[in-house]
Parts: structure tokens; sequence; C-alpha cells
């Protein structure tokens, strides 16, 4: 008797199992998993589940499983893994940066094969060149802007007029910004400073920022083809000298400035002017007890800053009907009025012009004006420093950076020996 | 008949033993030795890239480890790491453990507190000291102010980063050790202490003499730990300093890290794997066979 019970079970569960793959056929279903890294602040979990719900909503056929992987670097490392592995996941966001990793390991598709029709074309066209410039290389676009941001520089108020400075008006040229800091640099009885004028992170990833002040002195750190740099360039040495005359005029702290930590020393009045990240703009409204204004980077030869933050990527081991219905989802997911409402939840830069002109965002933009300074900054943006072998390349330019700013070595050595460097591991992609 | 059973184990027993085995002698295969094994013959071959599958490089990956200047520096760190966190450490965490042995009032309250920062995670404990060491206003500035000292931007200065981290790496396991000599502290006989002041014995002597002798066996259980800990700890790295300024920082496990999940250099990161596992046998059996003979079991 028992035995028999036991038998029955046996056979209804391998039935159960056997047939269980043609009912999920039946409902020809087609199932994508999401990738998605978090780095700022935020419900970000709760935002993108919205998303997705909305989208099965309206496309029943396609069933979308949104997998939080952690931080940029966390969710390659998975992707990646699993890529090697042979299961990646079918979409991903990552870093714009890691476009050439990702080519290299041939594990990415071109989105090029999936704009068919003249919606699709203008939907590709519709994006910011600053942000397309990390997403395109070899005439192919490999990711789609999603979660992007840039360098601004943000200013106390309060602090500015107590040194006579006009506080509707941010330091627009390299002159006025090193003339600005020298003033808003105060010092106690004994000498000791106790507020710096700016602040320019340097730890982690100090190619960001340096990135900007590059720019700014007209010069591109890595060629598109992502395989040469510039880095002992006359201009990037002098670029990276006025970084350092900000710490020798004593207006800027010397050694490494945490990233982490520049916020709270912006809300405890220790610096006047910080730089970082458009994505901090949320944080910033929230914890500043002061009047604080929000400005574009200063100028020298030119405006400028590069973007950074995360673009969508479909992974090729999968199969075309998955990669249609990724495609089908990012191209939804930023759609204008969609970028408009995550760039409102976020504080990321909208992806496109036709997000800024959207009722949300105009009406954001009109009560709180400095979530504008990215959208109006984009024009003079660029591409994210990005090369093949990149988080290599990448480290040998902080390294520089820093031993520079910590005074180990001159701006020019730095800069030689980090070019060094780069021409060593990049000759394999020439 | 009795006799041969007794002295000659049937089949059966033999295979017994060996099943009753079985379950730790698969894990330990899957998840340490196979493991081990693999990362030595992967380290002789070259990472596979896109559509370039690995091929062999006999030793290659190897004189690239001698010539990555990186890699020199992060062992050299790590060094200088272990040197300080091991004395030190097993130094604070004998004094704590004397101290609260002691009978007084809060006995309980001050056990916990030093053992609080071993019960906090690594990540949590690091992004609290980020802001210790802030320059400016951070904890340490506080102090170092009122007491007249210039600002010092702790993990930004070449010279100070790594003494940074390393600080904070004592602190966070002194407190694990305190709890092994306490417990040691604890088993000890009271008689011999009461024998000891009857002789007239200081308490430096009676410390020298007798208890140092008697908990040897924990500090050579705790000194492996510290070893081990020393190669191993390396999550307030990723929060403090990255390896910064100029791999002023960079620890060996941390650079592996980056040669493998970064750059994605496997091969690579197979012959520093295999470089660390050298290290780390050769000083476990060191322990285990010379130090071991030295001390007194009771």
């Amino acid at each position: 008797m028992q035995r028999k019970t036991f038998n029955r079970i046996i056979a209804a569960a391998a039935l159960a199992l056997g047939t269980a793959p043609f009912g999920a056929y039946a409902q020809a279903q087609t199932e994508i998993s999401f990738f998605y890294p978090v780095a700022v602040g935020g419900p970000i979990a709760k935002f993108i589940d919205d998303f997705v719900t909305d989208f099965s909503k309206e496309n029943p056929t396609i069933k979308v499983t949104p997998i939080y992987a952690g931080s940029y670097q966390d969710t390659i490392i998975k992707a990646l893994t699993a890529n090697k592995s042979g299961t990646p996941p079918v979409m991903s966001v990552l870093l714009s940066t890691d476009m050439f990793t990702l080519i290299d390991d041939d594990a990415i598709v071109p989105f090029d094969t999936f704009v068919k029709t003249a919606d699709d074309k203008a939907w590709l066209g519709g994006f910011y060149k600053a942000f397309m410039q990390n997403s395109q290389t070899g005439g192919k676009t490999w990711g789609i802007p999603f979660q992007r941001s840039t360098i601004v520089q943000y200013y106390n108020k309060d602090l500015f007029k107590a040194a006579g400075l006009d506080p509707n008006k941010a330091p627009g040229t390299w002159a006025e910004l090193a003339d600005y800091a020298k003033k808003l640099t105060v010092k106690d009885a004994s000498g000791k400073v106790t507020q710096y004028g700016v602040q320019i992170p340097s730890s982690g990833f100090p190619y960001w920022l340096f990135q900007a002040l590059a720019i700014e002195n007209d010069v591109v750190l890595a060629n598109e083809a992502g395989n040469a740099v510039r880095f002992d360039d006359p201009k990037v040495i002098e670029a990276l000298q006025y970084w350092m005359d900000l710490t020798k005029q004593g207006s800027h702290p010397a050694g490494i400035v945490e990233w982490g930590t520049t916020p709270k020393d912006f809300f405890e009045k220790k610096v006047a002017m910080m730089w970082t990240t458009t994505g901090n703009l949320t944080n910033v409204r929230a914890n500043a007890k002061f009047d604080f204004g929000v400005a574009m980077l200063p100028a020298n030869k030119r405006k400028g800053s590069p973007t950074g933050g995360g673009n969508f990527y479909i992974f090729k081991k999968s199969t075309p009907a998955q990669q249609d219905a990724a495609f089908k989802f990012v191209k939804w997911i930023t759609q204008p009025e969609r970028a408009a409402r995550w760039s409102m939840e976020t504080g990321y830069a909208a992806v496109s012009e036709a997000a800024y002109n959207t009722d949300t965002l105009r009406k954001y933009g009109r009560d709180f004006p400095p979530a504008l300074v990215a959208r109006d900054q984009l024009p003079f943006s660029m591409a994210e420093f990005s090369t093949h072998d990149n988080q290599r390349v990448t480290k040998a330019l902080n390294d520089g950076l820093q031993a520079a700013l910590t005074g180990t070595k001159t701006a020019a050595q730095a800069m030689q020996d980090a070019q060094k460097e780069a021409d060593r591991l990049l000759r394999s992609y020439k | 008949m009795r006799n041969i059973d007794r002295t000659l184990p049937s089949a059966s027993t033999a295979v017994q033993g060996w099943l009753l085995l079985l379950p730790a002698f698969v894990l330990l295969v899957a998840f340490t030795h196979y493991p081990a094994v693999a990362t030595l013959v992967d380290s002789f071959f070259s990472t596979p890239k896109g559509a370039r599958p690995s091929i062999w490089v006999g030793l290659e990956n190897y004189d690239v480890m001698v010539h990555d200047p990186v890699f020199w520096k992060a062992a050299t760190n790590n060094l200088w790491f272990a040197l300080a966190t091991i004395p030190c450490s097993i130094g604070i965490a004998l004094a704590m453990a004397l101290w609260v042995n002691e009978r007084m009032t809060g006995r309980g309250f001050l056990r916990m507190a030093y053992f609080t920062p071993t019960v906090l995670p690594m990540i949590a404990v690091a992004n609290i000291w980020l802001f210790f060491y802030t320059p400016g206003y951070g904890l340490l500035e506080q102090i170092t102010g009122v007491l007249g000292f210039p600002t010092h931007n702790w993990l930004g200065n070449q010279h100070t980063a790594l003494g940074a981290i390393t600080l904070v790496a004592i602190w966070k396991e002194s407190g694990f050790f305190m709890i092994f000599y306490l417990a040691a502290l604890q088993s000890l006989n009271p008689s011999l202490r009461e024998a000891a002041a009857i002789e007239g014995a200081s308490r430096w002597y009676y410390f020298r003499r007798v208890l140092w002798p008697l908990l040897m066996p924990t500090t050579l259980f705790v000194m492996i730990n510290a070893v081990i800990n020393a190669v191993r700890m390396v999550d307030h790295v990723f929060v403090l300093t990255r390896g910064g300024p100029d791999n002023a920082s960079t620890l060996l496990v941390y650079h592996l890290f980056q040669v493998g999940f970064s750059y994605w250099d496997t091969g690579y990161a197979a012959a520093i794997t295999v470089v660390l596992l050298a290290i780390l046998a050769t000083t476990a059996l060191f322990q285990f066979f010379i130090l071991d003979r030295k001390v007194h079991y009771k």
C-alpha cells in the first residue's frame, strides 16, 4: 500500500516535471533577466520594480526579472562571471566605460541589429551626443544611456557673502576659481586653515575629476578607438599643475581628498566649493543647512566635464527572442516621459533633450533650477575616459595623479610614467 | 578466531570508516583541494579573452609578477601590516584580558565594550573610521586639535595611509583575541596564584614565570589566527583608501582582487594566489611543527 502511494507520487512528480516546460511554452512568454546596480541614495530598487510592473502590464508576453546586483563593480563581476559560465543576464546596466571590456570579452551585441523602423532610428538619434560618445565605437552602438551623470560645482552662498563675493555668480574660469578659492579660505589665529576654498576629490577614481580639468584645457585623454592615450601632452600636465597649484596656494586641502566625505565637508562648512557628481544633488538638497548654488564647471580654454554613469547592454549568449524583448524594454524605459520620471526620482541627468522638454521636468526645473545645470552643461560634455583594458589603464592614470597630488612626483614625471605604463598595456590593441 | 578479529579489521569495518569520512572528505576536496590544484594549473595558462582561448604559457604569469612593481609594493606593505598587527593585537588582547579578568564593578560592561569591534562587520567599521580620520573635524582631528597639533590628512598621505589602515585592523581583532585569553585565564587554577603570593613572587614574576607559559597554547592559537588575518583582512581597504594614494596602502589580497576582478587577468591572479598559498602554508607548517614543540601543554 505504502509502496503504491510512493510510486504514484513519483509518477505524478515526473509528469509534472516533464510537462512544466510545455506549460510555459504554451503561454509563449519570453523571460528576460536584468542586472542593475545601485550607485546613489534613495529607493532605487522600488523605482525599477515600478517600471518593470508597468512594462509587463503593457507587454504581457514578456516577463522581466530585475536582479539587484550591488555596486557597479559588483554588477560587472557578476555579469562577466555568469557570462563565462554560459548563462549571463539577457541585459544589464553597467558602467558606460565598461564598453571596451565587454566587447573584448565578446559578451555583448550591438544595438544596430535591432534598430529597424524609422521610429527606432529617431529614438536612437534622440540621446545627447555626450552620452552616446561612450556608447559607440567602430560605427556601432553598443550601449544605451540610462543612469548618466556629470560633474558640477556646488558652492555655499552664505560663505560667498561672508567673503564679499556675489552669491549668485560661481567662478566661470580657472583664474576666477583660484581667486575665489583664495578669498574663501579662512584661517584661525594660529594660522590653521578652518575653511578651504575648494575641494576636488581624488580618492578612488581621481581620473574622472581630473578629466574635467583636461577637457577644460582642451585636450582629450583617450582616442575614440580606445587604444591610445595622451597623458604626457603638455596641456594635460598643465591641467594637473593647476590642480596642484590650488593646494600650493593653500586654498585646497593637501594630499588625497576623500570622495565619500567631501559632501560632508561641504555640509560642515569646511569647504566653500566642491566638485562632485550631479547624482549628489538630492543629497545636498536634503542636508545643506544653508543656501547653496550649483553651477557648471569653470572654463580655461573651453567649458566642459566628462559624463559618467551606466548604460544598458544586451548580452550575446541569449536567444534572439530574448534579445528582441530586451531591446523593447530598453526602448520603452528610455522614452522621454519615463526618462524624466527616472531623472526626478534619482537625480541622474535625463538622457535626451525630449525628456527635458516634458512637462514633468519643465515644472521640476522651474521649482528647483539647480536640476537643470547638468542639462546646460551637456552640450560641452565629453565621454568619460575609457580604453581597452580599461581598469588597468585607468589605474595607471590614477596612480600617477595620486603620486603628483601627494607630492612624490612632479606633474610632468607622474604623467610621463602613466603614459609609459598605458602604452605598454595598450600595445596589443593597435 | 576472536584474536584475529581484534587485530585485523574486516573489510566491512574499513568501508564503514571510509563512509564515515566521506561527507567531510567530499566537502574538503570540492571546496579546498580541488580549487587549490586548479589554481596551480591555471597559473601556467594565459587568460582567455573573448575568442582567444587560454594557452599554456609556462612560467610567464610568474615572470609578470616578478616585474610588477605594484605586486612588490603590496608585498612590502603586507609585511609591515603583518609585523604591526600580529604583535600589537596579541599584546593588547592579553592586556585587556588580564584587566577584565580582575574582580571589579562594571566588568561585564567593559568586556562587552572590548568585544564590540569583533561583532561589527568590517565594512561598517571602516565607514566609521573613515569619519574618524576625516581631516579638519574627524574624531582624531578633534583630539589632536585640542592638543594644538596641526591638521593632518591621515588617509590621503603616502606616509600615514598604511599606518591608518593597520590601526583599524588592530582595533578590530584585539577584542576577538581577548576572548580566547580570557577563557584561558578563567580555566587556570587559582591555587597557583595563591602559592606564588605565599612565596612572595611579584606580580610581574608571577606573570612571566607562571601565567605566560601556561597561556602559551592560547598564544599559539591566537598567533596562527593573527597571521591568517594579516593576509586575509582587506575589507576596510576597499572603504578607506582603495589601496591609494599611489598604492601606498595596497595589500596582497587587495591587489589580487584587482587583478582578478577589475582587470579580469585570471591567469596572473592564479599565479598570485599560488604565491599567497605557498606563503601561508609555509608559516602554518612552521607554527605547527616548530613552535608547537616549544609550547607547554598541561
